[in-house]
């Protein structure tokens, strides 16, 4: 190992870090750029209206041209806010963003790191984004956001006990948090949607809510808080929210897909140790598919039907079911 | 081997300043606000020592537990009460002083005398089962009574926190 790291200028390890960190950002910057024209143009559609027309075949180039405006856009800071917390803000919610795309594993061969606590890594990370959401809000030193990240914490703390038991029913079952093992656990078709239905149903209800989406978007609801907790934030700023936000989502999905649906598994393919990550995106895309199409399907809950819906149906239900999950994978 | 040396003191030492820094941020800030995110800045570079110590899942626990959940929680406590233009003043009256100095004294000295007779042995030089299975073992077999005690802070907590939110009986018309 020594004279091999001695001679090379740069070492193999090095190059596979910058090399996932690169392919991490490239996936936060296409997700964002593909999910925000999907989302406008399906919007589009479900309103009976064309979405984004002018720029480019079907305004397919009106995310670049977005990109540019909000590049070029001056960065307003509120007069009585603080002004550090303010532009870290954005910063702390765009960083863990693109830290869970290191331990995912698209295909057998394409993942940066397989970590044996890899599900624990995606979770500790992601909560760091409460706290980005929090400083937010508070620091912008204005009502709407001040709401908008108080609700954003209420939410957050009361769907991850589902999330987290319904997950914990997988590990029952898998016996380990490494995400390859998971869905090496699930290989031959014996993916878990179909042993436990209920898990997922709940587990992609709790993602719904951990992501701030519609019906569960109490944290930025336009027509009553502006927009939450980003209400203060212009051009860069925003961008980084919007960007961040989109990556959860896609990460919540990958989760999923991980978790219930197998991973990359699917019709053998060429080279299917990486082009079965083909299988992969088009699952993960399924799932932002139905996220968008339950946003503009659903009409926003009140606060109190938010966490009665939580506290009341989804708790004891993934509760039960982690007690039939032990039960049967004892006998 | 050099290189990659190398770089895991620079990491180790960067952690190092990280928890520093984070930890003057939070005695040295007037402002509650950065005070706490100071703290939330210095629980992640323990969560990085614990990742060089190689325990990830210690380090995940510090960052999910510390970072996901503490934090949050007095973040979420002082962005009700306190607004970003207002800053607490040093209040010095003699109860104060003594009872925090106290609490600094006996921490320091416990934290001493823990330090100097405890025999410290290299971490590359430990051997040991450190997987998960081990913990979750030692704490559901051989330290469960431990274990349970300690969760008796939380309630502890919980029944402190409700007296001081309780409305005291003075101050009640009804």
């Amino acid at each position: 190992m020594s004279d091999v790291m001695n001679t090379s200028l740069f070492p193999p390890e090095l190059l596979r870090i910058l090399f996932t960190l690169v392919c991490a950002i490239v996936i936060v910057f296409g997700n964002a750029v593909v999910m925000g024209y999907l989302e406008r143009k399906l919007a589009g559609r479900f309103q009976r209206r064309p979405g984004p027309m002018e720029v480019g075949w079907h305004g397919i180039l009106q995310l670049a041209v977005d990109g540019v405006k909000l590049v070029g856009k001056q960065l307003i800071v509120p007069k009585q806010a603080d002004k550090v917390l303010y532009r870290l803000a954005p910063i702390i919610s765009f960083a863990p963003a693109i830290m869970p795309l290191v331990v995912i594993p698209f295909s057998p061969k394409l993942q940066g790191r397989d970590f044996d606590v890899g599900l624990l890594f995606i979770l500790a990370v992601v909560a760091i984004n409460v706290l980005a959401i929090l400083v937010a809000g508070w620091s912008s030193n204005n009502k709407y956001s001040l709401l908008g990240a108080m609700r954003s914490v209420a939410q957050n703390v009361a769907y991850e006990i589902p999330m987290l038991l319904t997950l914990l029913s997988v590990i029952l079952v898998t016996g380990t948090f490494s995400l390859r093992g998971i869905v090496e656990a699930q290989s031959g078709g014996a993916w878990f949607i179909f042993f436990m239905p209920v898990a997922f149903l709940i587990f992609f209800a709790a993602t719904l809510a951990e992501t701030n989406r519609a019906p569960f978007d109490l944290p930025e609801a336009e027509s009553e808080l502006t927009a939450g907790f980003m209400t203060e934030f212009s051009g860069m700023g925003f961008s980084l929210f919007f960007m961040a936000e989109y990556t959860y989502m896609f990460i919540a999905c990958s989760l999923t897909v991980i978790l219930f649906l197998g991973g990359w598994s699917g019709p053998p393919l060429p080279y299917g140790e990486y082009t079965s990550a083909l299988w992969f995106f088009a699952k993960v895309y399924a799932l932002l598919l139905t996220m968008i199409w339950i946003r503009w399907t659903f009409p926003r809950v009140r606060f109190d039907q938010l966490l009665n819906f939580c506290w009341k149906y989804l708790v004891p239900f993934s509760l039960v079911h982690l007690l039939v999950t032990a039960v049967v994978v004892k006998l | 081997m050099t290189l990659y040396r190398y770089l895991a003191e620079v990491i180790f030492f960067g952690f190092i300043v990280l928890i520093l820094f984070g930890g003057l941020v939070t005695v040295w800030s007037r402002l509650l606000m950065h005070a706490v995110l100071g703290l939330a800045v210095a629980f992640i570079g323990v969560a990085g020592l614990f990742f060089h110590l190689g325990s990830p899942f210690m380090a995940m626990m510090q960052v999910l537990i510390y970072v996901g959940a503490v934090c949050v929680m007095l973040v979420f406590g002082i962005m009700v009460g306190h607004s970003p233009t207002q800053t607490d003043q040093l209040r010095w009256s003699g109860n104060n002083f003594l009872l925090a100095s106290g609490t600094c004294i006996a921490g320091f000295v416990l934290l001493t005398t823990t330090l100097i007779r405890t025999q410290w042995t290299a971490a590359t030089e430990r051997v040991g089962d450190f997987s998960m299975q081990h913990l979750g073992n030692a704490f559901l077999h051989e330290f469960v009574l431990a274990f349970e005690l300690i969760s008796v802070v939380l309630l502890i907590a919980i029944l402190g926190a409700i007296i001081i939110a309780r409305p005291s009986q003075e101050s009640d018309p009804s």
